[in-house]
């Protein structure tokens, strides 16, 4: 059992929540903002891009979601070598001060896999350059070693493609994963729905990243609540330990003193 | 002189300006953004002595929505 509070510990960094939430494809900031106090997240997801400079009165995101209450977790999404994603994470921590990072190095459009080699290089620079590396990878157990072994502060395993919402496709793996990591493991993309946030937790990792479940979600805003309340119970039924899984059927009334 | 600021091409300021004096050229609030010169970031504290010089390729980034 983890400490009292339970808490969710990155990088000697503690947070009350185990969910961490994206900001993107929402239709406003503001419906971000909402849905970012439904989940009780917090963590948020942010990407790095030039600023509009044709017109630099329009919203931006900090002015929704205050960086000093919520941490920004600047991503390299778009970045799709090594170099892309220390440059783009270099100017994050210039902008937010911060050196808690999610790397993330694609490959190819269609199913945006992490490229692992190149994930691998680019994490050791990183950490060499003195950030803490939450790092969005494969759910191969043998690459999250070594991002373990090269220093990552989390091990963030796809469940399903990124966008994708079909849930945790390979359990084996997450939970080799979890079992083999001595850091936080947390799930990054694939989420589609409660139950799916429900069996990351119940498999034993530490949290669930996700956008787009809450984001498309017809009214995201409930879907944020939910989502809340998933991690909850997929935690405490972690913890809790579920029964053995039987063959057979097993009353649950005593047989004894039938009339 | 002439700049390359997110890659479009300013030509309308005048030698000897500094970041800080770009920033609020540009209308830019500095708390929220981070300056690339030349491939070599800019730390907020040398905004107001780092002077810009004529072909100087800077970039300017904030955060935005993202997954």
């Amino acid at each position: 059992m983890a400490a009292k509070q339970d808490n969710l510990i990155i990088a000697g960094r503690e947070f009350s929540s185990r969910l961490i939430i994206g900001t993107g494809k929402y239709d406003t900031y503001a419906q971000n903002a909402d849905a970012l106090t439904a989940s009780g997240a917090d963590i948020v997801t942010v990407a790095v891009r030039r600023v509009n400079l044709t017109n630099p009165d329009e919203p931006l995101l900090v002015d929704f979601i205050d960086p000093k209450k919520t941490v920004y977790l600047p991503n390299t999404a778009g970045c799709f070598t090594g170099e892309d994603a220390i440059r783009t994470l270099r100017l994050a921590r210039e902008a937010g001060g911060w050196n808690l990072v999610k790397l993330e190095v694609l490959s190819d459009p269609k199913h945006l896999y992490p490229d692992m080699e190149e994930t691998l290089r680019a994490a050791k620079l990183l950490i060499a350059d003195g950030f803490d590396v939450m790092v969005y990878c494969s759910d191969d157990p043998v690459f999250a070693r070594k991002l373990e072994d090269l220093g990552c502060a989390a091990i963030m395993p796809l469940g399903a493609p990124i966008g994708s919402g079909l849930g945790i496709q390979n359990r084996v793996n997450i939970r080799l994963i979890v079992e083999q990591t001595s850091v936080p493991v947390i799930v990054d993309a694939g989420v589609g729905t409660a139950s799916d946030a429900v069996i990351a937790m119940e498999l034993g990792c530490d949290g669930v990243l996700m956008n787009t479940a809450i984001a498309e979600a017809k009214d995201p805003i409930l879907m944020a609540k939910a989502m809340k309340h998933a991690l909850k119970a997929g935690r405490q039924a972690y913890l809790a330990g579920r029964m053995a899984r039987k063959k057979y059927a097993d009353p649950s009334s005593p047989l004894a003193g039938l009339i | 002189m002439q700049l390359t600021i997110n890659g479009e091409i300013y030509t309308d300021l005048n030698a000897g300006i500094n970041v800080l004096g770009l920033l609020s050229h540009l209308n830019l609030p500095k708390a929220k953004i981070a300056v690339e010169r030349n491939r070599v970031i800019v730390p907020k504290s040398g905004y107001g002595t780092v002077v810009l010089k004529d072909g100087d390729v800077l970039e300017i980034i904030t955060f935005i929505g993202g997954g």
